[in-house]
């Protein structure tokens, strides 16, 4: 009762510092783009014919020739009511584009994530509890070579192992190239997935293992580790009910605080397996002066951001038996 | 006790040294291979870089030990040029970085407003990916060397303000800041004789830290195709432009380039790391 109130004064607190924060993102990217040589009007137009409508009507959305404020409020209105404006290259509207991308970025993401966290916690679980044997050597130097490799070069090494050497899996693209969306097979989709999520989720792996082992090593020294297996515990019972207990939840709010990272693998492995999302398209409208498609996703990946650092404070906050009880007393 | 760890030690190419050598001994080796990388970076001319017909796509021998692209160029000699644009690159983003971290540390002392401003500003730059905040500075200030050097440094400086932030708090509350307040010292002269002092090696050690990141993150947005024109020898542009290769099993493209990179990241990281044992001995029995 006291909890669901808390909760909710949490969760309204946190949605007024986020509206907050959207705002200034998009203030923020808006001026940048606006420092920036591009011009929007003459971008769109320069590849196509257009009439004086449609140049009138563009000019009206970003506002040209006029002070940077009131170009910056009106195009704050238009996001505000839903008018991201048309994309550049895919000349549809930017929700649009946004909304396919993103999905098909999401599955990249989430698969990738699922795998690298379950992987990074065992790694990391292991190197642990075999402490200073040739198994926690082994996972510190893959660890901090992983962290140390650039995104896109082992995507490279992965492309040319499994797909150029082995043959096992197409070279590129998410779907065969000029395939209509409705031909393509679950099976084909699948082919075309497996290699970025492999990339993505042996590079995540490193950050959470190397956190879990530290975590574990700390609560294997602590008295009621000790006294636990004065008791007669050990092996996988001792570690079961003392060490994955009392590590699994920072981890997993870790693995939610990691969101950022995970985005920008996502678009350096995008665009090595040139697989159709949302990180590819970043870069297009980046290289090709797309601004209301860069803008648009700028202002999504914040977003996305934010919703892990969310669901990371509330796994922090309330999820917690000690922080809870803490709270309650104090 | 004593005994078994000098069984282990035996085991060990080093055992006969103690930390403080290995330490420094570890210092020394990376510091000096990666001032060898820009020195001998520099002295190579750039005409030496030639296009030659007769060398097309060979694959790495003695003579070229990283192998030739398809312009017959010696992959060898461009991957080292890279390294070295690379690592003045992290330089000066690092540098700049951090002075942009030591002032938000130092405005976050002075007052509970100005305290809540940076921790909110810090909340902002980790909002956006990093990748699309260099992307978005350097296409703002036209793209080139210079906008990716600006929108590294503008994004690194985020976790070692969170730790001089910390740290300056901690050492306000003790008793020698409390006694000069009460003595009428400025906060200035308190900032810049009492608190800079103690602090001035975690921006020692936080600089060279940022140092990897920002040369990985150049690395990856030139990949991308932002910043540098292709004709420089990046190490970005050298593995963006081995992409087309690989079908055709050109691996060697890809795989030294790549790899030195990642030697220069370790090789700093190694040495920041050990510099941070040297210089805050508390944190070497981690």
């Amino acid at each position: 009762m006291l909890d669901k109130q808390k909760i909710l004064k949490f969760l309204g607190y946190k949605l007024v510092r986020f509206a907050i924060l959207l705002v200034v993102v998009i203030l923020l990217s808006f001026i940048l783009i606006d420092m920036s040589p591009i011009n929007p009007v003459n971008a769109y137009i320069s590849n196509m014919v257009a009439s004086p409508e449609k140049i009138a009507q563009l000019e009206a959305y970003w506002g040209v020739n006029q002070p940077i404020t009131e170009k910056l409020l009106n195009w704050l209105g238009n996001i505000i009511v839903g008018d991201f404006g048309t994309s550049l290259i895919y000349r549809t509207p930017v929700l649009h584009v946004i909304g396919e991308k993103f999905t098909a970025s999401l599955i990249l993401m989430l698969t990738s994530w699922v795998i690298s966290g379950v992987l990074g916690f065992a790694l990391g679980v292991l190197a642990g509890f075999k402490r200073d044997t040739w198994v926690d050597k082994a996972v510190k130097v893959y660890c901090y070579i992983l962290q140390s490799a650039p995104t896109f070069w082992i995507a490279l090494l992965v492309v040319m192992v499994f797909s150029v050497y082995l043959g096992l899996f197409p070279v590129s693209g998410g779907v065969p190239i000029g395939a209509l969306s409705q031909d393509v097979s679950f099976w084909d989709w699948l082919r075309h997935l497996i290699l970025p999520a492999f990339t993505l989720s042996i590079l995540g792996v490193a950050s959470i293992a190397l956190y879990t082992r530290d975590k574990l090593i700390e609560v294997m020294s602590t008295d009621y580790f000790l006294f636990a297996k004065a008791r007669g515990e050990d092996g996988w019972t001792l570690i079961k009910r003392h060490g994955i207990r009392n590590i699994l939840l920072p981890a997993i709010t870790l693995q939610f605080l990691s969101f950022s990272e995970l985005f920008g693998g996502t678009v350096l492995v995008e665009q090595v397996f040139m697989y159709p999302g949302i990180g590819q398209a970043a870069v297009s409208a980046g290289l090709r002066s797309d601004v209301p498609l860069l803008l648009g996703i700028v202002i999504f990946s914040a977003i996305f951001v934010y919703c892990g650092n969310l669901i990371a404070d509330i796994l922090y906050n309330f999820v917690d038996p000690r922080i809870r009880e803490g709270e309650e007393n104090g | 006790m004593d005994e078994s760890v000098g069984k282990v030690n035996k085991f060990d190419v080093l055992g006969n040294m103690n930390l403080r050598t290995k330490t420094l001994l570890a210092i020394g080796l990376s510091a000096f291979i990666l001032i060898l990388v820009v020195v001998i970076s520099f002295f190579i001319d750039p005409k030496s870089i030639t296009t030659n017909w007769t060398m097309m796509n060979q694959p790495p021998s003695l003579e070229h030990i990283f192998g030739t692209d398809w312009l017959g160029r010696d992959m060898f000699i461009r991957t080292l040029k890279g390294l070295g644009l690379s690592v003045q690159i992290g330089f000066f983003a690092s540098i700049l970085s951090s002075i942009i971290a030591v002032a938000l540390a130092f405005l976050s002392s002075f007052n509970k407003h100005l305290d809540s401003f940076v921790s909110w500003l810090i909340d902002v730059f980790l909002s956006i990916p990093h990748i699309l905040l260099i992307i978005l500075i350097s296409i703002a200030l036209g793209g080139g060397a210079f906008g990716v050097l600006i929108g590294v440094a503008f994004t690194h400086w985020t976790s070692l303000a969170r730790v001089l932030r910390a740290e300056i708090k901690r050492i306000k509350t003790s008793e020698f800041v409390t006694i000069s307040e009460k003595l009428g010292q400025s906060k200035f002269w308190i900032a810049r004789k009492q608190i800079l002092p103690l602090v001035i090696t975690q921006v020692i050690v936080g600089t060279i830290l940022i140092f990897p990141h920002a040369i990985m993150h150049e690395a990856s947005v030139t990949f991308l195709g932002f910043g540098l024109s292709p004709h420089e020898p990046a190490i970005g542009i050298i593995l963006s432009e081995s992409m087309k290769y690989l079908a055709t099993g050109n691996w060697w493209l890809a795989l030294f380039p790549g790899l030195a990179l990642l030697i220069l990241v370790l090789l700093f990281d190694i040495a920041g790391e050990n510099i941070k044992k040297m210089l805050d001995p508390a944190s070497a029995n981690d």
